[in-house]
């Protein structure tokens, strides 16, 4: 997955650092890598998204990484017509989807599906991540976007 | 009924009604807390009570009057119960009353206040993203991406209930229609004189597929109470009381989780709760004679009434029809005043206080005969509630 040349959304959104005692600072890294890193249970092997303090089914504290295979299926999606932050105002329409990771217990992700954003979008069509890197953000960061298995690297 | 039976019903009732006027969006000539305040006085007045009777008070959606300061604002003798229901949305409205029912029969407190106030002037709005220049937690795995407002949270729900269940936009414009006509009658309604038709609907811009503009509340400004008792007390008062039969609040396994992760998706979250209100209560949905059904927006609303079990998923498309959701002659009439989509978006504390006229036989849009009378409180948020009110004990 290539870095792209300039991003979905315009600049102005608000950037994403990691939450209170780093629960999630491994994700942001793997991103900014170009890895697809979500939370796993050291204790049953669960994944889990978002990162929590305990496993939901083992309630171990014991938590960690892995890396995942970047891709899945469109879950649920939607179309954005009316912008509710200024960064937005000419953005619109935008598509928005949720990702389901098979790989990883059908945990699910939010992003931007890439392309067309006027095009039918259907639910169950295959993903891959492309990680969408923000240089200029403050701080810098990389986000997981989504693209068409079907349109090709 | 055994003191040691574990119920709210036959217990408590709602005994008075109180509505400032509503306003537009920032509209008010008053600050949130006077609004507040003669909302409550005009709930005790329409009981026959004085304002010292009022000794507890329970609120939700994080309000922003603390009853400490609203009692003491109104000389109130003594404070007994005050009470705040977590989580936003409107899904704390019908708890609200269910915790002012336990009060009143556990005997902490004798006459207590449920209230509401908004005044999005003085304050910030609900629709619009906060200023943020970083984002971190669950807001983190959302807000970069685009999906950051409510309707953009509930839109990707709705989306894929509709796709599970062959569900068409046809069902979501019933609401609509319905919540416009009742406004129609209506004379406190926002959008009373401002009728809307199927064509307008459809014509009517995207806000979030699969979100017309008509799909979603308006946000207003105005103050509404009503005054919960015992139903021992209420025998005495001076309107006919609305005896709660039954109240539920929580959520299914796992519906906060962050970034859409709820085990069971395509729900409005009262799946758990419906059948437990119907238990307390003793009855089913074909008991119903009246619903009003909280609408941030219409799809919540289309699978809240499957939840509670008024149709099949399957059969989404027959049931809901503008004919089949109208008073008084419809199948099941809903959101009578007109609701959070026309009447006013008092965060759903106006469809109690609808749900209540009602059982009283005075609303603008009024079922014959009307027995029970269903709330249902915040669809898709986490805790969501409902409440069943009676006209006899």
């Amino acid at each position: 997955m290539a870095p792209m040349n300039g991003s979905y959304l315009p600049a102005g959104l608000p950037a994403p650092v990691p939450a209170a005692g780093d629960l999630d600072a491994e994700h942001w890294a793997a991103a900014a890598r170009h890895e697809l890193a979500v939370q796993r249970c050291n204790g049953c092997g669960r994944h889990q998204w978002g990162p929590e303090w305990v496993c939901h089914r083992c309630r171990s504290f014991d938590l960690g990484w892995a890396v995942v295979a970047p891709g899945g299926t469109i879950y649920s999606w939607e179309r954005v017509w009316h912008p509710v932050h200024p960064a937005l105002a000419e953005a619109c329409p935008y598509v928005v989807v949720l990702v389901e990771l098979p790989q990883a217990e059908s945990i699910r992700m939010v992003g931007n599906l890439l392309g067309d954003p006027t095009a039918p979008v259907a639910i169950g069509a295959e993903v891959d991540a492309v990680f969408e890197d923000h240089p200029d953000g403050e701080p810098a960061y990389t986000l997981v976007q989504w693209r068409l298995r079907s349109a090709g690297a | 009924m055994a003191s040691d039976e574990r119920t709210i019903k036959g217990r408590a009732a709602i005994v008075g009604i109180g509505e400032t006027r509503y306003y537009k969006r920032a509209q008010s000539p008053h600050p949130e807390l006077r609004l507040c305040l003669e909302a409550i006085m005009a709930a005790a007045d329409d009981a026959g009570l004085s304002v010292d009777d009022l000794d507890g008070f329970a609120s939700y959606s994080n309000d922003r009057n603390d009853p400490s300061l609203i009692a003491s604002a109104l000389g109130i003798p003594e404070l007994r119960f005050s009470n705040m229901v977590w989580g936003g949305g409107g899904g704390g409205g019908s708890a609200a009353v269910g915790n002012a029912a336990a009060a009143v029969a556990a005997g902490y407190a004798d006459h207590v206040v449920v209230f509401r106030a908004l005044a999005q002037g003085q304050f910030g709005r609900f629709g619009q993203a906060p200023p943020l220049r970083t984002v971190s937690g669950p807001m983190a795995y959302t807000m970069p991406y685009g999906l950051m407002s409510p309707a953009q949270m509930f839109a990707m729900r709705v989306q894929r209930f509709m796709h599970e269940h062959g569900v068409g936009q046809p069902a979501l414009r019933a609401v609509a229609l319905a919540s416009y006509h009742h406004a129609q009658s209506n004379p406190r309604a926002i959008m009373n004189g401002r009728p809307l038709t199927p064509e307008a609907y459809d014509a009517s811009r995207w806000i979030v597929e699969p979100f017309h503009l008509y799909d979603c509340c308006m946000e207003n400004d105005g103050a509404a109470a009503v005054i919960v008792t015992s139903a021992e007390r209420a025998a005495d008062l001076r309107q006919p009381p609305a005896h709660v039969w039954a109240a539920a609040q929580g959520s299914a396994e796992g519906q906060a989780l962050a970034a859409h992760n709820a085990p069971d998706y395509a729900t409005s979250n009262f799946k758990t709760l419906a059948p437990r209100l119907y238990a307390t209560a003793g009855v089913g949905p074909a008991d119903i004679d009246v619903v009003q059904s909280y609408e941030n927006f219409t799809g919540g609303v289309v699978m809240a009434l499957v939840e509670h079990g008024f149709c099949a998923p399957e059969q989404v498309n027959d049931f809901f029809t503008p004919e089949n959701l109208s008073a008084p002659g419809g199948r099941l009439p809903l959101n009578t005043s007109g609701g959070n989509l026309a009447e006013c978006y008092m965060h759903g504390l106006e469809l109690i206080i609808e749900a209540v006229r009602q059982v009283r036989g005075t609303s603008t849009s009024q079922v014959t005969d009307v027995e029970l009378s269903l709330v249902i409180s915040g669809p898709m948020v986490s805790p969501v509630s409902n409440l069943l009110l009676a006209a006899t004990r």
